[in-house]
């Protein structure tokens, strides 16, 4: 009976505790969640999704932005490692957020749906956005966090120099070389995604729609085998073993990459819609004209 | 005897076949059996020698294994109920080559994946016999299986929850349910070896288990060396059974279904039913294999799921049979 008392008296006074170290003002938890009222210009903003953490660090006014996500400091996963390291790193936990005392959450539509709403329900204003599966949703995504961080101007010219950037990149390509995206358990982006636009715009065409996937979906190693394409295209190995990535061991796959070109994508270029995709672009474009020149 | 032979190597040769013939490339028969076997340049050729070709061998001889295993573990223990998968003696085996991976073991060499899958089920096969050897009964034997299950489900769960990988924490449903999607000849190498001596000593035990069926004395009597007979099923068990999980996952219930359909047109003789449970289990297998492949062809469905939706009724009708022998 004395450990249960104890226990409740813990668990009463733990949110004043929390409470009194965060804002120092009394929270009501409604378990409603609260309509986000968002400041126009905030002054303490946390990011806690790896693509809104590097929206947020290309359009931030010094000071405004105050935490990343992990995930932006990994030089595997993030382009933008070396500027996140200036920030505080989070690891997208209610309570460490709210510690940070911020006036503005951005999170992903794939953040921790528990997180987001106890935030919320905490008075945290949280904007919520979703990836960018196309580069026109890249300029989509610079305004909406020109919005959010009320930098509308820096996002404007952001897009400005971003669709400027892209155009220089198209070319006129009368015969484009086939490629294929083949990646870790066999999987395969299609031209509905944006590793599929990236590969399009660099003047490849894609297996994947030959073989009838237009989103993310497995490639059967036979339909890539049968395929033939000119240039498999898959992300660099993973720290540590897996079965997963066997796969790009397989005699077929290594027969492939033999007999047509093989390349390495940089993950860090392709997994976010930002300004970054250029990167992965021209590098794609470099291994299209290689390929088309053999 | 003969009829149930003339029956069962037809309907292994016939699904193989069927096997060859089933992918998403879709070609004909005469043609993809013409690239496998003339030969050429083109991408079929590849098809059918380094898909397909392996992932046939593979059913046939992890399902043969586990059939082999399943009957000679019946005979043995004198318990219709002790099959590798249900007993941990595959989850172990599982536990130790995610071991061997995970640790950069069978990166350095690669013959200690199937090594180490063997001194994983090895050591369930040890503990469940020194627990629940001959005389224990069905009860202790599967009480002792559902702990070394249990245990070998959960280290094979942390081990790939620690590793750096990300995508190691999405492998544990191979390691528990199996899959040949995507094999490669190398992988019929790396256990080719440990299942020929495998199925070596399973084939000098069929008399020692027929006589077994007389009770131990009578075997003794007639000259039987219960020892060597106790560990000529331990290793052997070990062996198929943990070169086959090292390459294709835990597959469960192949050992249960196949000698219990087969033990009647055996005439009950354990030695005579081990030929008979690995051609029927070969044939499990392939069927099962050539299932998913039908069922599911994107989804990549694992083997174990359909093994599980065939044996598990059967387990429990065996277990109430039992049940009802008891009463």
């Amino acid at each position: 009976m004395r450990l249960t008392g104890s226990i409740l008296a813990l668990a009463l006074l733990l949110p004043c505790a929390v409470a009194g170290q965060g804002h120092g003002r009394a929270v009501t938890v409604t378990g409603e969640v609260a309509s986000d009222a968002v400041p126009e210009r905030p002054g303490r903003v946390v990011s806690i999704n790896l693509c809104t953490d590097q929206l947020a660090m290309l359009l931030a006014a010094p000071g405004q932005l105050l935490s990343v996500s992990h995930l932006a400091a990994e030089p595997r996963s993030s382009s933008m490692a070396e500027q996140a390291g200036a920030y505080r790193l989070n690891h997208g936990r209610a309570e460490e957020i709210w510690l940070m005392q911020p006036d503005l959450v951005i999170a992903g539509s794939f953040s921790r749906r528990a997180t987001v709403d106890m935030l919320r329900r905490l008075g945290v204003p949280v904007v919520v956005m979703g990836p960018a599966y196309s580069l026109a949703q890249v300029s989509d995504r610079l305004r909406e966090m020109g919005a959010a961080l009320g930098r509308e101007t820096e996002a404007e010219q952001a897009v400005r120099d971003f669709e400027a950037a892209l155009e220089a990149l198209r070319d006129e390509v009368p015969d484009p070389p086939r490629a294929a995206i083949y990646d870790a358990n066999g999987y395969t982006a299609g031209n509905r995604t944006l590793a599929g636009e990236i590969l399009a715009t660099a003047g490849f065409a894609n297996i994947a729609t030959e073989a009838g996937v237009a989103g993310v979906g497995r490639l059967p190693l036979e339909l890539l085998a049968m395929a033939d394409p000119d240039a498999v295209i898959s992300s660099r190995r993973h720290p540590g073993a897996s079965r997963s990535e066997e796969i790009l061991d397989h005699p077929v796959v290594q027969a492939l990459r033999d007999r047509s070109a093989g390349a390495v994508l940089t993950d860090r270029d392709w997994v976010c819609g930002t300004p970054h995709v250029l990167n992965a672009i021209a590098e794609m474009r470099a291994l299209r004209r290689t390929v088309a020149a053999e | 005897m003969t009829r149930l032979y003339a029956f069962l190597v037809p309907l292994v040769l016939v699904l193989g076949l069927i096997s060859l013939c089933t992918g998403p490339a879709g070609m004909g028969v005469a043609e993809s059996l013409r690239a496998l076997f003339a030969g050429g340049e083109g991408p079929l050729t590849l098809v059918m020698r380094e898909i397909r070709m392996p992932r046939m061998l593979l059913a046939v001889m992890t399902g043969g294994s586990l059939g082999l295993a399943g009957a000679a573990m019946q005979g043995y223990l004198r318990n219709p109920l002790a099959e590798p998968g249900l007993i941990g003696v595959s989850g172990s085996a599982a536990f130790g080559a995610v071991l061997a991976i995970q640790t950069g073991l069978s990166a350095a060499f690669a013959l200690a994946l199937p090594l180490m899958a063997l001194a994983g089920a090895l050591a369930a096969v040890v503990i469940l016999l020194a627990m629940a050897g001959p005389r224990g009964g069905s009860l202790t034997l599967i009480l002792a299986g559902i702990a070394i299950s249990a245990l070998a489900g959960a280290l094979t769960s942390l081990v790939l929850n620690l590793s750096p990988n990300p995508f190691a924490a999405n492998e544990i449903v191979f390691w528990m349910m199996g899959s040949l999607a995507d094999r490669s000849m190398l992988h019929v190498w790396l256990a080719l070896p440990f299942m020929v001596v495998g199925w070596t000593i399973f084939a000098t035990v069929g008399r020692g288990l027929d006589a077994l069926t007389l009770g131990e004395d009578a075997a003794a009597s007639m000259g039987i060396n219960l020892v060597r007979l106790q560990w000529g099923v331990v290793i052997a068990t070990a062996c198929v059974v943990g070169a086959g999980t090292a390459v294709a996952g835990a597959i469960g219930f192949v050992g249960l279904v196949v000698p219990h359909i087969l033990r009647p047109f055996t005439g009950g003789r354990p030695g005579a039913l081990l030929l008979a449970s690995a051609l029927g289990g070969a044939a499990m297998l392939l069927a099962s294999d050539i299932a998913v492949r039908v069922i599911l062809p994107e989804r990549d469905l694992k083997l174990g799921v359909l093994t599980a939706l065939v044996g598990a009724p059967f387990f429990l009708h065996l277990v109430w049979k039992v049940r009802r022998e008891r009463a």
